[in-house]
């Protein structure tokens, strides 16, 4: 297959020839476009926007996944809203859920019974709902992890990667606020903890509690409260935050992965129009017909198995939605350290876990790509996304990170794994509390040495081809495999990344002898940059790829000649 | 827009040298659907399809959503599924699925799919953009007149960050506010008192020291929580909700200050957890212990309610109880320590810990 060999930084320009006939389109502005461009200036808007670029990968799919969930929910939000009644007053239920006849319960309560049994496909509705705020942070939380292991944090998208940070832990709030709302027993239990969360905050604890409890737990005030966070507040920042997301997706246009043609300074796919507009319009359905399937076929949240909210009973293995897991195994495995002090108490095993473990992770998430960058001294842009392999310390740490949070989460099931597997309780939990920490300094070590091999096998690949599956019989009666060169496309995609240099400390003192204060790069970035770099498998030069090829050329000759005295 | 590609300079951006010259985008490889006229027709109907669909399936929806009775449910191994719930859903679900699937299909097979390139701009401006802009800002700095008057600004950034007080104190009613007294009258307080009768939780009945069997445990309310309702009901009952247990008195630590706060090693303790406030329920009859489902904190009911594993720091407060003059169990008062979860201002000194007397 001929290929071009000498483009560097262009590309060459691939504009598909229709016949002119019964594909062309309009040959004028006319009618609505006319007027609508004599307003707001469609022609500029058409002529910028319409044939932007979008390049193509399943991964880019996870924040379109997160994208349209959200909007399934406001819709599927706002048909829930038309019954749903956030009132913790008392009343006798009367409905047609035959079992709960006669109970008194809240209002809140009653009308998602009523909306599930009363309403034609309000139980559809409002599983779909449920699924989506489920499938909206999975699939936001995936995309968070594409976006850093790619490293597509880095310059210019440090803003952007804060925005997300920002909508992650709104989502979170938004979630929870939302299961919350039924006032069934599973819903109350979880309030019962947020009490007990709030209180355990040093100082000023109490005071939170009865400001957002209005008073003692449970009051009659917290269901409205939290439909006014859940249905206004809530969602109007995350529609800000995702505007202001898209909108800079769409200033520094989409990232790409390494290959043929792709370079720093283009974005090679598919148009706008058409193409994307169908795919990406054609996968806003998709979403929302799995989310509506799901709703169809898939139970969840039963709050009627449940009843209503009961402060003295609580079932076995109650367990939160699957995003508060971790929090909820932090809290279960935290020795049971509290301070009592001067007539005070400071319940450090709550406060801890709870809001010192989310404050981390949101913390960490947030400083990262300053961080990185220090480290590794890069102040250029990227729009060539890394292949993780090709960033191992950035990797590791992020497997570190998921395995760390991973352990959290089995521990918020502790229970459930001790009762399926039939160990002790009081085993799993002491485990966990190792596990958390050692887990993941093993899955950084691990993970670091399976990328610095995948580097060492695209070096080998570069250098001496791929295996060709001919073995060769020498006359010495040793057997050899041939090695075949790769193509131009990968040996290309395999080279492409940049090879980055720790950075050495400056000297404390400059040439004239005075000492350097604040300037120049410090000893203890110097090793942080080591740390980050100093592994790394180099990249093939040029020469090394030459040399290698001349000297494999002379093996390869007698290959060929086999393969035609064969008679292919 | 332009898709010639230009090479242009980034100031920024050193030409690097790349050991592989780059080979260009790949060549447009045609699909079936682009060679075989008879593929790409039934590309084309299949798409039609998916879309014709569409209509039957939205009018199947409006006729189960009027034909279906609202309880019609049947069984399907084993699951039992809500008629309308499933025809609505399946319905629904895949007339929005057909359009999705039926676009994607166009985008795939009928499209052009030949990749484009499209050139990149840095993000930042360049020198000339960045000098024209100061020119602006200069002149509108210049105009403002905060270059002489420069007390403008600040003025104006004070009252507005003023502005916040107010904001805030605005909120100043969300919630009474939880000084000593309220406390002592809130958080601090259960509606058990003297001669309160302890009831069974679920018929309200009272209770008698006979109706109990060793290692038996049941769960009890103040004889008073049921002439509450409403969030008072609630409120109160996330408190005071107790535990009655009856251990053989042979096989437990009582200490000497708790002696009389138990009938015949019949003993009561508060059912909220100590950690987060969850109800605790799950009796380990034979060890005393009293598990909580929620973070698994336990608490040893034979040793006045210490913890003897989890996340929990504090003993489960006990609550006095006596016989009356009827025989029926009544507390001796309220709880001698606040019920539930830690917060602040609490005093923990007078909790139980091991070893006291």
């Amino acid at each position: 297959m001929a290929k071009p060999t000498t483009i560097t930084s262009s590309a060459p320009v691939l504009e598909n020839k229709r016949p002119a006939g019964k594909d062309a389109g309009p040959q004028q502005f006319s009618g609505a476009a006319a007027w609508l461009d004599e307003r707001i200036g469609l022609a500029k808007i058409a002529k910028g926007g319409l044939r932007k670029v979008f390049p193509d990968h399943w991964s880019f799919l996870l924040g379109e996944i997160a994208l349209y969930s959200f909007i399934v929910l406001l819709l599927s939000g706002v048909f829930l809203t038309i019954w749903f009644k956030p009132s913790m007053m008392e009343l006798e239920y009367n409905g047609s859920y035959q079992l709960m006849k006669g109970l008194p319960m809240s209002e809140a309560f009653a009308s998602t019974l009523a909306l599930s049994f009363d309403v034609r496909g309000g139980l559809l509705v409002r599983q779909v709902h449920h699924w989506a705020a489920i499938l909206f942070i999975a699939a936001l939380t995936a995309h968070m992890l594409r976006v850093f292991f790619t490293g597509a944090f880095r310059k210019p998208r440090e803003l952007n990667w804060l925005i997300g940070v920002g909508l992650m832990s709104l989502s979170l709030i938004a979630g929870f606020s939302g299961y919350s709302l039924p006032d069934d027993l599973l819903s109350g239990t979880g309030l019962r903890f947020v009490d007990g969360l709030i209180r355990s905050i040093p100082l000023i604890g109490t005071w939170a509690e009865f400001f957002v409890f209005a008073g003692e737990f449970p009051g009659d005030a917290l269901i409205a409260r939290l439909y006014m966070v859940h249905i206004l507040l809530i969602p109007g920042i995350l529609l800000a935050l995702i505007g202001a997301h898209m909108t800079m997706v769409v200033y520094h246009k989409h990232t790409q992965f390494p290959g043929p043609g792709r370079t720093e300074k283009n974005v090679v796919g598919y148009p706008l129009f058409p193409v994307y507009m169908a795919k990406a319009g054609g996968f806003f359905f998709i979403v929302f017909g799995v989310l509506i399937l799901m709703g169809a076929l898939m139970q969840i949240n039963p709050v009627w198995m449940y009843g209503p909210y009961n402060p003295a009973q609580v079932t076995a293995g109650s367990q939160p939605d699957w995003y508060m897991g971790w929090v909820e195994g932090a809290i279960r495995i935290i020795p049971n350290w509290e301070w009592h002090l001067f007539g005070t108490t400071w319940s450090w095993n709550i406060f801890l876990p709870g809001v010192g473990l989310m404050g981390l992770l949101l913390t960490g998430l947030g400083l990262y790509p300053f961080i990185e960058a220090w480290v590794t001294g890069d102040k250029a842009e990227h729009h060539l996304l890394d292949r993780p392999r090709n960033a191992p310390t950035r990797t590791a740490l992020g497997v570190a990170g998921m395995t760390c949070y991973a352990m959290f989460w089995l521990a918020g099931g502790n229970d459930i794994l001790s009762t399926q597997f039939h160990v002790s309780l009081n085993a799993v939990t002491y485990f966990m509390r190792v596990a958390v920490f050692v887990a993941p300094v093993i899955a950084f070590i691990v993970t670091k040495r399976i990328c610095l091999s995948l580097q060492r096998a695209d070096r080998e690949r570069i250098l001496h081809g791929s295996e060709s599956g001919i073995i060769d019989r020498s006359p010495a009666g040793g057997y050899s495999e041939d090695h075949v060169p790769v193509s131009h496309d990968e040996a290309w995609t395999l080279t492409q990344h940049e090879q980055y240099e720790p950075l050495e400390a400056s000297d404390a003192v400059d040439v004239n002898g005075i000492p350097q204060a604040g300037r120049g790069i410090s000893k203890l970035r110097a090793r942080a940059s080591r740390w980050f770099f100093s592994d790394d498998i180099p990249v093939p030069s040029r020469d090394e790829i030459e040399e290698a090829h001349a000297h494999d050329h002379h093996e390869l000759d007698h290959e060929v000649e086999d393969a035609k005295a064969l008679g292919h | 827009m332009s898709h010639d590609i230009v090479p242009t300079d980034h100031p920024s951006a050193p030409v690097r040298q790349f050991p592989v010259d780059d080979p260009g985008i790949e060549h447009h490889v045609p699909r079936y659907t682009d060679v075989d006229v008879a593929a790409g027709n039934r590309a084309y109907r299949n798409i039609l399809a998916m879309f014709g669909l569409v209509p039957v399936l939205a009018i199947a929806f409006v006729v189960i959503y009027f034909a279906v009775p609202k309880t019609a449910g049947f069984d399907v191994l084993g699951n039992n599924f809500h008629a309308q719930t499933l025809f609505l859903g399946l319905t629904a679900g895949l007339a929005v699925l057909l359009i999705g699937t039926g676009m994607v299909a166009w985008a795939r097979d009928i499209m052009s799919d030949q990749e484009i390139a499209e050139e990149r701009h840095e993000a930042g401006s360049d020198e000339e953009t960045r000098a024209a802009a100061l020119v602006k800002v200069n002149a509108g700095i210049t105009d403002s007149g905060v270059g002489r008057r420069k007390l403008i600004l600040g003025a104006l950034g004070g009252g507005m960050g003023m502005l916040a007080v107010p904001a805030v104190v605005l909120l100043a009613d969300m919630g009474p506010y939880p000084l000593a007294a309220k406390r002592a009258e809130t958080i601090e307080k259960t509606i058990w008192a003297e001669g309160v009768r302890l009831v069974n939780d679920v018929n309200e009945l009272p209770l008698k020291a006979s109706d109990l069997e060793i290692g038996q445990l049941v769960n009890a309310e103040p004889e008073t929580l049921f002439k509450l309702h409403g969030h008072e009901y609630q409120t109160e009952k996330a408190k005071s909700a107790i535990i009655i247990v009856r251990m053989d008195p042979a096989s437990i630590k009582i200490p000497a200050s708790r002696k009389d706060w138990q009938v015949d090693g019949i003993l009561a303790y508060s059912k909220i957890c100590t950690h987060v406030g969850c109800p605790i329920s799950l009796w380990e009859q034979q060890t005393h212990h009293l598990l909580c489902p929620c973070h698994q904190s336990t608490f040893d009911l034979g040793n006045s309610g210490v913890v003897v594993f989890g996340p929990a720091a504090r003993s489960l407060p006990q609550l006095p109880i006596k016989v009356n003059a009827e025989g029926y169990l009544v507390a001796q008062g309220d709880f001698p320590v606040p019920v539930g979860p830690s917060y602040f201002e609490r005093d923990s000194s007078k909790d139980f810990k091991e070893g006291d007397q």
